[in-house]
């Protein structure tokens, strides 16, 4: 154990190199802080997405109005950006049921379900947006 | 002093388990909507307009409104938990949240029981 530990060069000291290209967050990591971040958004643009559902509801006006609405690329853009953040958060949210369940939780296949989750978030948001246009 | 045991009353099981459930609950319906919007008839506002006007619709969409009201508290009230450390600043703030997801949830009544 002495001779192990010795030739470790330590202390570690935090350098913005180091935070920036040597400490990285893992996989699972990733998932976990886009889930709160994905979440937190879905929360705030809930008033914009009553208010297009509001719109469309409305009257044949409304309906077409907010048809145009969503034709326009910032609004398309962001509205991607929203159908991400659902689609991640849906993905994440199952992982961690599953993890709740106590499967998955071993770190390899964490990090494989981590990999996963990501990729179908993007993979149906690329879909939906397919879709969209 | 408060005191409290730890392993007693299972504090924030209910949370815990309710943001379960709604979570749940959502899924379910997600997948119904995305179903129904990819598969069923193209968006039209007649569709649009009847699709909203059917009970089990209307029900559902309260059903999940109200799941997300319910999830969006336990969410949102975690974050602010984490990084605001002010008690005051903490509290106004949730306060704000819940007022905003009161008004949310009224203004889906309003829009689905027009």
């Amino acid at each position: 154990m002495s001779s192990a530990a010795a030739k470790k060069t330590r202390p570690k000291y935090l350098s913005l190199t180091a935070l920036l290209f040597e400490i990285r967050l893992p996989l699972p990591g990733w998932v976990s802080i886009l889930h709160r971040a994905s979440g937190a958004l879905l929360f705030l643009a809930g008033v914009w997405v009553l208010f297009i559902l509001d719109r469309s509801l409305a009257s044949q006006d409304g309906f077409e109005l907010a048809k145009h609405y969503l034709k326009l690329p910032l609004v398309k853009l962001s509205l991607l950006v929203l159908v991400w953040a659902y689609c991640h958060h849906f993905c994440a949210g199952i992982r961690y049921l599953f993890l709740d369940l106590d499967k998955g939780v071993d770190l390899k296949t964490a990090r494989l379900t981590g990999g996963v989750v990501i990729a179908a978030g993007l993979a149906l948001t690329a879909y939906f947006g397919a879709m969209l246009w | 002093m408060v005191s409290r045991v730890v392993v007693g009353a299972h504090y924030g099981l209910r949370d815990w388990l309710a943001q379960r459930i709604t979570a749940a609950i959502m899924a379910v319906y997600s997948v119904i909507v995305a179903v129904v919007l990819l598969f069923g008839q193209p968006i039209s506002y007649p569709v649009w307009r009847d699709l909203f006007a059917q009970g089990w619709m209307r029900v559902a969409t309260l059903l999940f409104a109200a799941s997300l009201a319910w999830h969006a508290w336990v969410g949102v009230r975690d974050i602010l938990m984490d990084y605001v450390k002010h008690d005051g600043l903490r509290l106004a703030s949730q306060v704000v949240v819940l007022l905003v997801i009161a008004g949310y949830v009224g203004w889906t009544i309003e829009i689905l029981w027009r």
